[in-house]
């Protein structure tokens, strides 16, 4: 009984979004304010109905109820209660309802912070997001209810697939939708502002914060699911490249530029159509992920199970979305002002430059990504389009971004004088070619690219400490309603904090790439007990082989001691586990995890004369690379807490005027 | 680089003599060229049953029969063009992470650097227009007429 109410759930909550999408924007159109209020309760409505639908789907998850088809592929009576509970987005159909249920979080979110809008902004807001939610909680009642049933129910179910118990199912999916749906918002706001005709500095500020919150948690999203894959898959990779992490890749880099374009057009008034375009083309290009992990036009490791109807929805529904957001981009789009002037050499240019660069590096991963597609559904022969060819087309982009994230945030706006700048920051350039130039030999021999590399690092991280020590000096002392005993830091604003210590994560993840990818070495050995394999420096002795009971596996956990010189470090366990459910063996490596390395030992087959394979690694500065994600999360996350976006939308600046609103509000009023 | 894969050699040979105390490591080479060029060649091939893994991150039977044919391949001699030529021929190209230039791939190699140029060809042009604007406007602004010229003083003086 309960599943069907499920279904009710999810039907009344399609409905109540086809009201939040269709009465709001009459309302707007014809200044209605009884319609537009329609917007925030049909909001509250679909969340509160879709979160029923996902009580009851976790409900029928901890309750066994192998007549939910759903349930009865994706758990198992001996499945651990963690992962009953996060099966529930284990699968094409729970995850699609995660992915419904966030988007309706994020609208109530909106009818939450967004309340001092002008109320004909929120409702086409409010109407957009409403539409957008019926193209994905139709496709869920249409193609894939969660909810279908499986009659006779089978006595147990076919089990979550092993390779997702693990603690990165909890998090990963979570926070990667949160960014994927936040990126709804500010595709949100620029529908809004093109219906209205009211492209300007304010729109921009009201869809920043979305817009770096959206990006943190796509940033930590996709830091996550790298994580997991690291540890989880057992061969040591933590990025390959595969379509469905492009599909990632993608709106994260649009959304990037979408964050720093936004920057432009709320300070100087300019780029706003190239904003409204990007805010567009990073939606698009979530749909297009969605599309191609859930269609099954791509062989991938982490794809959904295959059904044509599924596809040609998507397809159809993403054509509508980007269909009527273009035309009304070209419909309204060329009304708009140009905004602000500036000059050759300025901080806009910077910036545009940042985003030719990081939509062209859009570009390259979504052609390698299709290419194998379009050859193939021509007709053309099968090819195959991997990790070499992203490496060399990526990375000669990447190397003159880096080199720009450098000096770009000292440019001044309109205008500055190259040299000038040169000279401002010649010493820094010098001390990170230097050390820059050798920090590689600590590591291991010198090459060209681990130099450059570390230089790049260097670079961001030496112009950030820099200007951040400037501006301290430079900026005014306290405001009297500033509490005199705030830090300096605040002073700066928590925009330029969250901004540069997002640039400082890039910095980390850069060094700790370059050196992983330069450094790491790895060994495939035959190890029998009491056996030492020696790697970098590390030595590694198989002490023994026990078998050991999980709640739902058996497993053969080695036990391996490791010694640096004469110093022991922490044993490691690396377990080759079976799951009887699914009859699929599965690799748990094991790590000794550090800042300037990581160990890591992962167990093959065993052998007839009673050694075991083993793979033994050793991954320098690998957890740069998390903490720089990490910080990048936080930067955007900070940056999003600005008091001033708080301060303009409760319009509290009327009667204490803000002088970092009054500093940022100046320069927009030109042009 | 190279005084990583002489350290590893070094290993390899302690590796060996030290049998069968240390640990026997999987793959012995005739030189560090070799083990290079198979360690490449293993990420650049795909296993053409598993969902997408190279040959070196797939555990299949199958992969694991090309990597010993691989291995077996390098060892004799061959040379990595010879070895890519054999799989292609077994497998197709559909076998290789690195798609060959031909034709049919013209537009993904060179599409990303045509794109860079043309986008970098706009950039340039809108910031042309852009700063021509911009000295117009300042070459406006620097000649005002002696009433403006007044005016302007004297906003500037009541302002002080």
């Amino acid at each position: 009984m309960l599943p069907e109410i499920g279904l009710l759930a999810l039907i009344l909550a399609l409905i109540l979004a086809l009201l939040q999408g269709v009465l709001p924007l009459l309302g707007a159109a014809r200044g209605d304010q009884a319609l537009m209020a329609v917007g925030r309760s049909a909001a509250w409505g679909q969340f509160v109905f879709l979160f029923i639908a996902y009580l009851i789907l976790t409900h029928a998850f901890l309750t066994h109820d192998f007549s939910v088809a759903y349930v009865a592929s994706h758990s198992n009576l001996a499945l651990p209660l963690k992962y009953q509970l996060s099966a529930v987005w284990g699968g094409h159909e729970g995850s699609l309802l995660l992915w419904a249920l966030m988007l309706g979080f994020w609208s109530v979110m909106v009818s939450i912070f967004s309340r001092s809008l002008p109320a004909d902004v929120l409702a086409r807001v409010l109407g957009v997001m409403g539409l957008v939610a019926v193209g994905f909680i139709g496709f869920m009642v249409f193609t894939s209810s969660p909810f279908e049933r499986l009659i006779p129910a089978p006595l147990d179910g076919r089990d979550l697939n092993p390779m997702l118990q693990d603690p990165g199912l909890i998090f990963h999916p979570p926070t990667l939708y949160m960014g994927y749906v936040g990126f709804v918002v500010p595709f949100a706001f620029a529908i809004a502002a093109l219906l209205g005709g009211r492209l300007d500095a304010a729109w921009a500020r009201w869809s920043r914060p979305w817009t770096a919150v959206a990006w943190a948690f796509l940033t930590l999203g996709i830091g996550l699911g790298s994580w997991w894959a690291y540890y989880e898959l057992g061969w040591g990779g933590w990025w390959f490249w595969d379509p469905v992490e492009n599909a990632s890749l993608m709106p994260w880099l649009t959304g990037t530029a979408l964050l720093h374009s936004l920057a432009v057009t709320e300070k100087r008034g300019t780029f706003k159509n190239w904003t409204v375009m990007l805010a567009i083309l990073t939606f698009s290009l979530t749909l297009l992920g969605a599309f191609l992990v859930r269609s099954g036009v791509l062989t991938s490791v982490h794809a959904f199970a295959v059904d044509p109807s599924r596809g040609s929805y998507l397809l159809g529904y993403m054509a509508v979305v980007v269909g009527i957001s273009l035309s009304l981009f070209a419909w309204r789009g060329p009304k708009v002002g140009l905004g602000g002037s500036f000059g050759m050499f300025s901080r806009e240019t910077g910036l545009l430059l940042n985003n030719v660069i990081l939509v062209v590096a859009c570009a390259a991963v979504l052609l390698g990504t299709i290419y194998p597609l379009v050859l193939d559904a021509l007709g053309l022969g099968k090819i195959s389009v991997g990790p070499p060819y992203f490496e060399s087309v990526f990375l000669p982009l990447m190397l003159p971004l880096m080199l720009l994230l450098g000096f770009g945030p000292t440019v001044r706006w309109k205008q500055d004088d190259p040299l000038q700048v040169l000279r401002r920051l010649r010493l820094i350039l010098a001390f990170s070619l230097v050390v820059g130039m050798l920090w590689p030999l600590a590591v291991g021999s010198w090459s060209l690219l681990a130099a450059m590399g570390t230089f790049l690092g260097l670079w961001i991280m030496a112009t950030i400490v820099h200007d951040v020590f400037v501006r301290l000096r430079q900026t005014p002392p306290v405001p009297e309603h500033d509490e005199a005993k705030s830090p300096r830091v605040r002073r700066l604003g928590l925009g330029y904090v969250g901004m540069q210590l997002a640039h400082f994560g890039m910095a980390l993840m850069v060094v700790g790439i370059t050196f992983v990818i330069g450094y790491d070495q790895e060994r495939d050995v035959h190890l029998r007990i009491g056996e030492t394999i020696t790697v970098a420096g590390y030595d590694f002795r198989l002490e023994g082989i026990s078998r050991v009971q999980g709640p739902n596996y058996v497993a053969d956990r080695g036990e391996v001691t490791v010694f640096d010189g004469e110093r022991q470090l922490p044993t490691l366990y690396p377990e080759k586990r079976y799951y009887p459910s699914q009859e699929m063996p599965m690799t748990q490596a094991s790590l000794n995890r550090g800042i300037f390395r990581d160990l890591y030992v992962s167990l093959g087959e065993p052998l007839p004369d009673g050694s075991w394979i083993a793979r033994v690694y050793y991954k320098p500065y690998m957890n740069w690379v998390w903490l720089g994600c990490l910080l990048m999360t936080f930067g955007g996350l900070i940056a999003a807490a600005d008091r001033r976006y708080r301060l303009k939308t409760a319009q509290a600046s009327v009667a204490h005027p803000d002088p970092a609103v009054l500093a940022n509000a100046k320069p927009s009023g030109t042009g | 680089m190279k005084s990583l894969l002489l350290l590893s050699a070094l290993l390899l040979v302690i590796g060996v003599l030290m049998q069968p105390l240390g640990a026997r490591e999987i793959l012995i080479f005739e030189n560090p060229e070799q083990e290079m060029r198979y360690q490449s060649l293993v990420r650049e091939l795909r296993c053409t049953v598993c969902q997408n893994e190279s040959l070196f991150d797939s555990n299949a039977p199958l992969a694991i029969d090309l990597r010993n044919q691989i291995y077996g391949m390098v060892k004799e001699g061959a040379e990595r063009e010879q070895v890519v030529d054999y799989m292609v021929s077994r497998y197709g190209e559909f076998v290789l992470y690195r798609p060959r230039m031909s034709p049919l791939t013209y537009a993904l190699w060179f599409g990303p650097i045509i794109l860079l140029i043309i986008a970098l060809g706009a950039l340039f042009w809108v910031l042309r227009s852009r700063s021509r604007d911009k000295t117009a406007q300042t070459h406006n602004a620097a000649t005002l007429t002696p009433e403006e010229q007044q005016r302007l003083d004297r906003l500037l003086a009541g302002k002080d």
